[in-house]
């Protein structure tokens, strides 16, 4: 046997800069605190988890980023035949292909988003289940990671815009505030049901449908302006219709989002905060559970 | 509620804690379903606000029948520094306990404090992407440990040399050997220089020669002033790293104590062995016509019956006997075999005064010892017998009758080990008699070409 006689120091000094860290365990009493200063404790995990999910995601896909254009461009190219060429739907006077397309960008991301949020929590149980740490991180990564796929399918919209001739308007600044508030209903929904299919199996078949519903419901394939009163107001309540409405408006040029879209961030805050909350709520049992 | 610190030694603090689970949660789908869950989404609201209906909506069932306590009422406090152990059987409770104490689940009644930056070994590897290169995996895992981006950049190299994975550190983790990985990971978890530490059988992990090094790690670790809770089932590296141990049964602290003692009892209790066994009634003793085994005694230098020993401290294997039958010239003896089946060795009385000498009935007594620094760790089993030599009669002879723990004790002087923290192998341990001496300081004097490297 190849060993050597160890010999340690009788004592070696702790970490200078020692903080006097203090956890306190104990059951909760009354309401559960959202906990958001240990969320941004833990904010280079959250990075760390982006990052591992981008990386495999490109690494492990033979077509890899080309897979985040494909989804949204050939869905687009459909959409076209059979809706904007053969049913001859309206597209408020812009070529079918980029009316689509423009709400399809947000459209892909906002249900890709949703359905890894979904799942995430299921899918990460190796680690939930050995080591503590918010588990919210789960679910925002993934939202966050789906970003980068919205990017490469952006690159498309652009080629897109040259090749019929449209400039973007002024108000592309805003184009990141209607992506927030995607990301936030994404965040928030995702959130509901990840938190739900840990506890519940069985909700993870009612993603798809869900996400096939809401399609429908979201001015993607028709302009929202073949909608009249009262069905418009109620419309407003989903935030998508304002994400698409406002991405048509600031790429294109179309009508602006009426005030419906501020009840769209008003309904997306609710759905995330509540969200929050019920996570939150369920959070110290996923161990338990997964 | 923040209870202060008492005393700034104390770095875990563990009141009344308790956890119950429900027997089948989340395995049982009849209660886990979308129907389920609206009903709940429904009474939820309502009763948040107070209001209880007469019967809930909600599916139920006699809950006392599905609850189980893993864990109950268990208090204990640990210094700073010091290195505690947890002893029991599976499902006694040991990974519930170090689950609270990580936080990935909470308690259902009690407390926790914890006092400095915890780090755990729970299973090492946790995260691992296979499809990311060893680098990456190392600030991945680094990350999900806690610790930070500029923290794991500074030890990384420490790291990957620990781990000696240097050659294949931009290789996916796919293709490593599972030790590797292993490797890998339990050298990012043990960089994490954590201030309280809690380990869960990370010695399962890797060869021989890299579990020594954990455990070598291990002990720096606890050298360093900070504190290690450390569960396992290998009992010898408790007694070496542990100065206290735990023992928990059905949830509960059964005994706490010094750890040597702990184990001893534990592995005595558990197996089931005893050091002592004597028979009062003669007609019923092992034995026969001629001689009859009354007791046998494992006692300790100090005369005390114990089956607790350090390895070098000699055993006094006693026998008493009753001679019913004159003229045969007896000789006690026993046969010494290990937990692992082995026969190490069988030993006769070697007294000469009695040495092919008729006994005369009557009540006798031997005495044998096995020396100090001998036998090596573990569980030793010692058969009695007594047999006459000529002509060939085996009156008796009991395997496996009384039982005694061999384990090492930290600071008791110098041992076969000489510090070494590893897996020593072999039944026995002698400690021999070396002598090394410097024959030449020099001895690359007048050889050009041979060069002497001093070694790290």
């Amino acid at each position: 046997m190849k060993t050597a006689t160890v010999r340690l120091p009788e004592s070696l000094p702790l970490p200078e800069n020692r903080v006097e860290e203090h956890v306190h365990i104990e059951p909760y009493h009354g309401p559960i605190p959202l906990n958001l200063k240990e969320f941004w404790r833990y904010r280079e995990l959250l990075y760390f988890l982006v990052w591992r999910d981008i990386k495999v995601r490109y690494k492990q896909t033979l077509l890899g980023a080309a897979w985040a254009i494909i989804q949204p461009f050939f869905t687009m190219v459909v959409f076209s035949i059979f809706f904007g060429r053969m049913a001859q739907m309206a597209s408020n006077g812009y070529p079918y292909p980029i009316f689509s397309y423009t709400a399809l960008l947000p459209w892909t991301y906002f249900s890709g988003a949703l359905s890894l949020a979904a799942n995430s929590l299921v899918g990460s149980g190796g680690l939930i289940t050995k080591v503590y740490f918010p588990r919210l991180i789960v679910p925002v990564s993934s939202v966050l990671s789906g970003l980068v796929d919205f990017a490469f399918a952006f690159l498309v919209l652009i080629g897109m815009m040259v090749f019929y001739g449209y400039a973007p308007t002024v108000y592309t600044i805003l184009l990141p505030l209607f992506l927030l508030l995607a990301l936030v209903t994404a965040l928030g929904v995702g959130l509901w049901f990840a938190a739900l299919n840990v506890k519940y199996r069985d909700v993870r078949y009612l993603i798809p449908f869900l996400t096939q519903f809401w399609l429908f419901a979201t001015p993607v394939v028709y302009p929202s302006s073949l909608l009249e009163q009262p069905w418009r107001t109620l419309y407003g309540l989903n935030p998508m219709v304002g994400v698409v409405e406002g991405f048509r408006w600031a790429l294109l040029g179309d009508r602006p989002p009426e005030l419906m879209i501020l009840v769209s961030a008003i309904v997306s805050i609710l759905l995330l905060i509540s969200g929050m909350y019920y996570f939150r709520r369920t959070e110290d049992t996923f161990a338990d559970l997964i | 509620m923040n209870p202060s610190k008492p005393h700034r030694e104390i770095s875990i603090r563990v009141e009344n804690l308790g956890k119950r689970y429900q027997i089948g949660q989340g395995a049982q789908p009849a209660y886990h379903t979308l129907r389920d869950q609206i009903s709940t989404l429904v009474t939820q609201p309502l009763r948040w606000m107070g209001i209880r209906a007469k019967e809930d909506l909600a599916p139920r069932y006699d809950e006392n029948e599905f609850r189980i306590w893993a864990l109950r009422g268990v208090s204990f406090e640990v210094r700073q520094g010091e290195v505690i152990g947890i002893v029991g059987r599976n499902g006694a409770g040991k990974s519930t306990l170090l689950k609270i104490l990580t936080r990935i689940t909470i308690p259902t009644e009690g407390s926790v404090d914890l006092w400095g930056r915890v780090g755990s070994l729970l299973e090492v590897g946790t995260g691992f992407h296979k499809e990311l290169t060893g680098r990456e995996n190392v600030y991945l895992n680094g990350a999900i440990l806690g610790m930070k981006k500029g923290e794991i950049a500074r030890k990384f190299d420490e790291i990957v040399t620990f781990a000696e994975v240097e050659r294949f550190i931009d290789t996916p983790v796919k293709y490593y050997s599972s030790g590797m990985a292993m490797r890998l990971a339990f050298a990012v978890a043990a960089h994490l220089e954590p201030e309280i530490l809690l380990v869960d059988e990370v010695l399962a992990v890797g060869d021989a020669a890299f579990q020594k090094k954990c455990l070598d790690k291990m002990e720096e670790v606890g050298r360093a002033g900070r504190t290690i809770l450390f569960v396992s089932h290998h009992m010898p590296a408790i007694v070496r790293l542990c100065e206290r141990a735990i023992w928990l049964q059905d949830g509960q602290i059964y005994r706490e104590g010094p750890a040597y003692q702990i184990v001893s009892e534990y592995l005595s209790e558990s197996l089931g062995t005893t050091p002592i066994r004597e028979w009062p009634d003669l007609m019923s003793a092992p034995g026969d016509e001629v001689v009859r085994l009354q007791a046998i005694r494992i006692r300790n230098a100090q005369g005390e019956i114990t089956d607790t020993f350090d390895i070098r401290e000699p055993v006094g294997i006693e026998m008493e006997y009753v001679v019913l039958k004159g003229g045969y010239a007896l000789h006690a003896g026993f046969s010494l075999h290990n937990d692992e089946g082995q026969w190490l060795f069988a030993s006769l009385d070697t007294d000469m005064e009695w040495d092919a000498k008729p006994r005369q009935p009557g009540r006798y007594r031997s005495l044998a010892w096995i020396p100090g620094n001998f036998l090596a760790e573990g569980t030793m089993m010692v058969g009695p017998s007594i047999r006459t030599e000529d002509p060939e009669i085996l009156h008796l002879y009991e395997p496996e009758t009384v039982a005694f723990q061999v384990t090492e004790r930290p600071g008791l002087g110098p041992s076969s080990r000489m510090g070494f923290v590893g897996h020593f192998p072999g039944v026995v341990r002698p400690f021999l008699k070396w002598e090394t001496h410097l024959l030449d300081p020099n001895p690359w004097n007048g050889r050009p070409g041979l060069r002497v490297e001093n070694l790290p």
